[in-house]
């Protein structure tokens, strides 16, 4: 077991991990923070895509111990966030999910996109989110919501 | 989808990286993760240890120099792509870090990983052949440099010492305006290309290169193909031909699919460089 220190949406954290341990299975069992979905644990579905110092990245490809030192956001701690809550909003208004199992990823990476690309079209969107699979295939209203969220933040509305 | 168990040290300096290396056969260097944790996950990739150079400052240098651009190992391909690097290349190098697997993935995965797991289908090796870029490469015995042609030497083989890392990549500055073009076939965003061609020319009737991946277990130079380009060749019949002489010598193994496939990516991305 190797010691970590982490800042974990916020807070600091010390725990002892297996160096095999993933991200994911860090913030899922040692932590409760089951708002990070595993699908594939090998990088193909994003399911489980989390912030590691502001950076996108699939938690299910990150080992807990290479995240000593380094700041981990995960939807959870997003609660708060503005860009989030107008996401969240337009995923609800357009009907951007069915079962669920991919939003978190889906909105993790939505705010990603938002940021790096201001008012992005659905082409643009549609190849961001290529990483990113839901198996309802429900694609077209996640497309739309994150337009959506894109236009209006980019009307000056929030963000 | 679990990994097996492994130890895991980090490495402070090069020589500790190579020292951890030399000691235990079944050791693997550990960097942006993007393709040995899938590995590991899978249990494709069974090391007894894990030596993670993530922190290592000589595999930050990145700089403009007279001769080119040195850039160092651990630059992840969201930095090229981002444009946080010097671009000599006339954006080529930002484009093609741009179509490397997700966002996500090209947060953490780094371009000295990408070279070292050489994966005959990926993006950089190739590219950085087309650019003639040199591979740094460190150990117990030093450093040393070689042509990224002769770094690779088959599929997922380099010529690594079991105690060496790559440092990072020398690509010569173009004396003249570069004109490029890149084209990927790829069943979906995101993944691996069943063919991918580079061609770079150095002025206008300058010197051009053609490089192709996945066509062969390590990326090959097309010289047929890339002559007859320089000398402004535009009969399609003759460009197919010159391809097709190219593919029988460095990729022979190509079935009548795969021969039309590389084909048509090889003259796609040679319309591209003259559309510049």
């Amino acid at each position: 077991m190797t010691s970590v220190t982490v800042d974990l949406n916020g807070a600091r954290v010390v725990c002892d991990v297996e160096p095999r341990e993933t991200l994911a299975d860090f913030l899922r069992d040692r932590h409760r923070l089951t708002a990070t979905h595993l699908g594939c644990e090998h990088g193909a579905c994003g399911a489980c895509t989390v912030l590691v110092d502001g950076k996108a990245t699939r938690s299910c490809l990150r080992l807990a111990v290479m995240c000593h030192g380094h700041a981990v956001q995960t939807l959870e701690g997003l609660r708060d966030d503005r860009l989030m809550e107008v996401l969240r909003r337009h995923f609800h208004e357009c009907h951007a999910l069915q079962c669920g199992f991919c939003t978190p990823g889906m909105l993790v990476m939505a705010r990603d996109i938002l940021l790096r690309l201001p008012k992005p079209g659905a082409q643009t969107v549609r190849y961001q989110l290529s990483g990113q699979i839901c198996r309802c295939t429900g694609y077209a209203g996640i497309v739309n919501a994150i337009v959506a969220a894109g236009q209006e933040i980019g009307r000056g509305a929030a963000g | 989808m679990k990994s097996a168990a492994f130890d895991y040290v980090v490495a402070k300096t090069v020589a500790e990286a190579s020292a951890a290396l030399a000691q235990d056969a079944s050791a693997t260097v550990i960097a942006g993760g993007q393709s040995l944790v899938p590995m590991l996950n899978l249990r494709v990739a069974l090391p007894d240890l894990l030596v993670d150079i993530a922190g290592l400052e000589e595999l930050k240098e990145t700089c403009e120099t007279a001769a080119g651009l040195r850039i160092g190992a651990l630059t992840t391909h969201a930095d090229i792509e981002d444009g946080n690097i010097p671009d000599l290349f006339g954006g080529l190098t930002r484009k093609a870090a741009s179509g490397i697997s997700y966002r996500a993935v090209r947060n953490y995965g780094t371009i000295g990983g990408s070279v070292a797991l050489a994966d005959p289908a990926a993006d950089w090796p190739v590219c950085l052949m087309a650019l003639g870029a040199q591979v740094r490469i460190a150990g117990r015995n030093g450093s040393r440099r070689q042509p990224i042609g002769d770094f690779i030497q088959g599929q997922y083989a380099t010529s690594l010492d079991r105690d060496e890392i790559v440092l990072g990549f020398d690509i010569p500055r173009p004396d003249a305006r570069l004109r490029w073009g890149l084209f990927k076939v790829v069943r979906k965003s995101g993944a691996f290309a069943s063919s991918i061609a580079v061609v770079v020319e150095c002025g206008s009737g300058g010197p051009v290169s053609v490089a192709l991946g996945a066509a062969a277990p390590r990326p090959c130079l097309l010289p047929t193909i890339a002559k007859l380009v320089s000398a402004g060749e535009t009969s399609e019949d003759v460009l197919r031909a010159a391809i097709a002489k190219d593919l029988t010598a460095h990729a022979p193994a190509a079935d009548p699919y795969l021969e039309r496939l590389h084909t048509s990516t090889v003259l796609r991305a040679v319309r591209e460089m003259r559309s510049q």
